[in-house]
């Protein structure tokens, strides 16, 4: 009896030693060395995996910065300059600060602007929707409503407004990693310069029709009537295809095209409110848009 | 014999209230616009400007490559210009606009009755008319003819097969030719078999079409090497494969042309074209077109001039129905909706369809409960259900490891689906992405 329980345990014990040995040689043999500075990059990134960096994810991302000599092309949208300066530190590299950005959609098309004209049945995707036909509106340039940026965006920075059907950014949440830019089919949403205290200016509409037509079926169209540029004093506005567009990095934020805009298609964001003799100038469609976007 | 394919398949309800209205002549009236990619390939290049007169049949956009087609006048009168039109789906696309004054034809084009049952041209001969008159598949694909009359190299054609299956439900255009240009059909489809130097066609016609095939069979007696075919009523029953597999028992390979098989296959309306353009000098600028619905006082089969407004063709049939929820552009399970009805029609526009309000909408959509229907139901053999969380998901690779590519689209999934899934809205974005990405890929 005791010898049974004896030769077991050595028999296991050998066999446990002889293993222990095998595997032993073959880690060593089949040794992965990593770079321990990827785990250490990687703890230094968000963690989001959102893919705003162009890699699969912050691991992947990591990888790539660690293996590459020049890294000033590289940007974490979501960690931003401080994370990207970290980074730099920490590999002794050089990274080039950006300004930091934010997703803006360039349509006002609400109901009240832009009536419906026809109900969309099919399934409840803009993705979809494009595919089959111009819209449920007359612009077959503007905002389908369906959500298809809300869907991917891994923030809950974006959703639907229930009473205009246009999607809204919120702004502590929105990180700039371009997931909803790409899911749009319209091409709507564009990643903009946040600017200094968030203020910002924007055309938010990218009809390319005539100024007839898109007026026609939107109130809030741009209809590429060069009154903007006229009143830019900094050559940041250009009119191409009857549609304005105005270039964040020359545009100082004096707001002059935002008055002088028959349309109320420029929008303007996080500004204190204007003196009351410019009051009364102020398109009114502006107004309820910066209140509903800010909130 | 009754034919049939085996797999998949549905049966709608036909709906042909139509069948018994004769093919009527509807003369464009104001402004008609013609696109000048009517076809699928490269858009044609404009010829005419701004002030010139046209005729009835002129060219007015001339084919720019192989894969494209020439567009000619369907009307006379002044050309207004080229303006970027609205088609059915409201999407923007270059179109010649003509002011319509008087109908005065080329005099190219033989207009008398007499049918001309000279078959003495050569084969190239044919194909060039073919090509110069702007042929393409009225089937709804609108491919042009000429390029698929042209056989690729290290290829040869056994058969000609004529679809005159119309399973679309409510259509009847096709038969309606069938009934009343048989001799003509018949004429045209000897010059198809000459062109590819065959020695027998198949015209295939579901058996809901009786009189057609009474009468066709009678006049195909006169004509060696033409077999009419009963097939029976099924959807899709005209789908290529499916027809060349009912008629032939042949499979088309996957990712190959129905050439493969030595089969070619043309619409009822594209034969009656080639006709035309043969042996009358007709170019394509008029297609025949089914009004109907199941709320219109009277039912019809218009020859429609390309160009000619969607409203014209409403107004004679005495203006919109009133509960009307939905009108559509071809049949009930492949056409799509129309979202703009001062849209011009097209070479390819085989109906305007009317549906009531009750009938326009979709049911309420529920979760997939794995019933397997829609795997039952597609002629192809795929996995609808499967393709459709992909296409959702946007998982490319799988989609194409799933075959989407041989998607026909017909809709026969979402026919037979119990949670009215959204099924060939994804399939086909899936679809349109898949061959993106495989053409990438190569």
């Amino acid at each position: 009896m005791d010898s049974t329980i004896l030769t077991t345990v050595i028999m296991l014990g050998l066999l446990a030693a002889t293993l222990a040995v095998i595997l032993y040689i073959v880690a060593q043999k089949f040794k992965v060395v990593e770079d321990e500075r990827i785990g250490e990059t990687e703890s230094i990134l968000p963690g989001a995996n959102c893919g705003g960096c162009g890699y699969t994810g912050c691991r992947a991302f990591a990888e790539a910065l660690v293996k590459a000599d020049d890294i000033s092309a590289m940007f974490c949208p979501v960690g931003g300059n401080t994370t990207m300066t970290k980074i730099a530190e920490y590999l002794d590299k050089l990274v080039e600060t950006k300004d930091s950005e934010i997703a803006v959609v360039r349509c006002l098309g609400s109901c009240e602007n832009r009536p419906r004209v026809n109900e969309f049945d099919g399934a409840a995707s803009c993705a979809v929707m494009a595919a089959t036909y111009s819209g449920d509106t007359d612009c077959s340039y503007g905002c389908l409503g369906k959500g298809d940026c809300v869907s991917v965006c891994n923030f809950g920075a974006i959703r639907i407004n229930s009473e205009t059907l246009l999607p809204e950014v919120d702004e502590d949440k929105c990180t700039a990693c371009g997931a909803c830019v790409k899911s749009c089919p319209k091409l709507i949403i564009e990643l903009r310069k946040k600017g200094p205290k968030s203020r910002r200016i924007y055309v938010s509409c990218i009809n390319k029709d005539k100024g007839a037509v898109a007026r026609k079926v939107c109130k809030t169209a741009c209809i590429g009537c060069a009154a903007c540029r006229k009143a830019c004093a900094f050559e940041s506005i250009e009119i191409e295809n009857f549609l304005a567009y105005i270039d964040p990095n020359k545009c100082r934020l004096c707001r002059k095209c935002v008055e002088v805009c028959p349309t109320g298609s420029i929008v303007e964001l996080n500004f204190p409110p204007r003196k009351p003799k410019v009051e009364p100038q102020e398109p009114k469609a502006n107004v309820v848009n910066t209140e509903t976007v800010t909130n | 014999m009754i034919k049939t394919f085996k797999k998949g398949g549905v049966h709608p309800p036909e709906n042909k209230i139509s069948r018994n209205a004769a093919l009527e002549q509807l003369v464009p009236e104001g402004i008609i616009q013609i696109f000048i990619s009517q076809h699928i390939g490269a858009p044609a290049e404009c010829i005419v400007a701004k002030g010139d007169k046209v005729k009835v049949g002129q060219l007015i956009a001339k084919a720019n490559g192989f894969v494209s087609a020439n567009v000619h006048s369907s009307v006379s009168g002044t050309v207004l210009g080229i303006e970027n039109v609205a088609d059915y789906q409201g999407i923007k696309k270059p179109a010649i606009c003509i002011q319509v004054e008087g109908d005065e034809w080329d005099e190219n084009i033989d207009r008398s009755p007499e049918i001309n049952r000279d078959l003495s041209k050569t084969s190239e001969e044919i194909l060039a008319k073919i090509t110069e008159a702007g042929l393409v598949g009225l089937g709804g694909a609108t491919f042009p003819t000429h390029v698929k009359l042209s056989i690729p190299k290290g290829k040869t054609a056994k058969a000609i097969i004529i679809n005159g299956a119309e399973c679309e439900p409510y259509l009847t255009s096709d038969h309606r030719v069938m009934l009343e240009k048989g001799e003509e059909l018949l004429i045209g489809v000897q010059l198809l078999k000459k062109v590819v130097n065959v020695d027998k066609a198949y015209i295939g016609i579901e058996t809901n079409k009786q009189d057609a095939i009474d009468n066709l069979k009678k006049l195909a007696a006169n004509y060696s090497g033409i077999e009419i075919v009963s097939l029976k009523p099924k959807y899709p029953q005209g789908g290529e494969k499916q027809l060349i597999k009912s008629i032939t028992g042949l499979e088309v390979p996957d990712r190959a042309l129905p050439i493969e098989t030595g089969c070619i296959v043309s619409n009822i309306c594209t034969t009656l074209a080639v006709y035309e353009a043969v042996q009358k000098n007709k170019p394509l600028f008029e297609n025949s077109v089914t009004i109907t619905g199941k709320n219109l006082n009277v039912q019809k089969n218009f020859i429609v001039r390309v160009g000619t407004p969607l409203t014209q063709l409403i107004n004679a049939i005495g203006g919109m129905p009133e509960n009307t929820g939905k009108v559509i552009s071809g049949g009930p399970m492949m056409g799509r909706a129309i979202n703009n009805l001062n849209a011009p029609t097209l070479k390819g526009s085989g109906a305007v369809l009317f549906i009531t309000k009750e009938e326009s909408k979709r049911g309420t959509k529920s979760n997939c409960i794995r019933c397997s229907k829609c795997v039952a139901a597609c002629p192809i053999g795929l996995l609808p259900f499967l393709l459709y969380k992909l296409a959702e998901r946007n998982m490319l690779e799988d989609l194409k490891e799933n075959s989407v590519h041989a998607c026909i689209e017909c809709g026969c999934c979402l026919y037979t689906c119990p949670a009215n899934l959204p099924l060939v809205d994804y399939i086909r974005l899936g679809k349109t992405r898949a061959m993106k990405l495989i053409v990438k890929q190569k």
